[in-house]
């Protein structure tokens, strides 16, 4: 039980900051027209996800115990990725007036980030 | 001179990453205990529903209680411990995406459907509900 809590504080401590570094390497790169920063945490977390959900399958699987599983998948990529952020970014931008934009932002999101869970989990099942 | 400005201005980043980091680590311990409190209803993910919508809600509401015309003066630091930091930890995109894959490849495609078409309305309905009430409790300065 303390070590279930103490994996997830662990993980999430380094998802966080794994977010904000690469949502403001993104931002200063590309620019914040567009939530570019996000969605690049948001697909490569789905991506990271659907290997690490392919990997527990299999009970030899470090992932399959339940620390581990809390560490990388509660702990690490729940707090990597966002909707807090995605949700803000869709309503400003809808709010400035760009509701296409703001269209485009939650349909490219939610189909990237199913896309990359799927390739994540396709990709793993191969090399299992 | 110019040392003692990098000097500052690392500092002052280190600080930030602390805030984001003490902050996403007390939002995920919270999504990790309404991820043992809230049940699945009839293999429904409503553990990680319930968190990006409440998640969605308060960022709405905070961000708007302490933007530019807000009643609650936050300086940035504060801001990213909130928004960045136990926001972004309490809600999850990377669950939502592995619960609903999951039911797809189950074949509840219904379910699946189901649990995209209501995250993303309810995310957003949050978010902007968060939003509309901070600005009401705005405009009561003053009066």
């Amino acid at each position: 039980m303390i070590s279930g809590f103490v994996s997830v504080a662990l993980g999430s401590v380094l998802g966080g900051m794994a977010r904000y570094f690469v949502s403001g390497f993104v931002a200063r790169r590309v620019g914040e027209t567009f939530p570019w920063g996000t969605l690049i945490v948001n697909v490569s977390g789905a991506f990271l996800i659907g290997i690490f959900g392919a990997l527990a399958e299999s009970d030899a699987s470090t992932l399959a115990s339940p620390d581990p599983w809390l560490f990388a998948v509660t702990g690490f990529l729940g707090c990597y990725t966002t909707v807090s952020s995605f949700s803000l970014q869709s309503l400003a931008l809808a709010r400035d007036g760009q509701s296409s934009r703001a269209g485009s932002y939650v349909v490219i999101s939610v189909g990237l980030c199913l896309a990359a869970v799927t390739a994540g989990f396709t990709l793993a099942s191969l090399f299992k | 001179m110019k040392t003692v400005s990098t000097k500052s201005a690392k500092w002052n980043a280190a600080i930030l990453y602390a805030c984001v980091a003490s902050g996403g680590m007390l939002g995920s311990l919270a999504r990790y205990l309404a991820s043992l409190a809230i049940p699945l209803v009839s293999g429904f993910p409503l553990p990680t529903l319930f968190v990006n919508v409440t998640g969605s809600f308060i960022i709405g509401l905070y961000s708007t209680l302490t933007g530019p015309d807000g009643r609650w003066f936050a300086g940035t630091r504060q801001r990213q411990f909130v928004m960045t930091g136990i926001c972004g930890g309490y809600t999850t995109f990377s669950a939502f995406s592995l619960e609903t894959f999951r039911l797809l490849h189950e074949g509840r495609t219904g379910t699946a459907c189901l649990n995209i078409a209501i995250s993303v309305v309810t995310w957003l309905a949050a978010v902007w509900l968060g939003h509309r009430l901070a600005r009401r409790l705005n405009r009561l300065k003053g009066s």
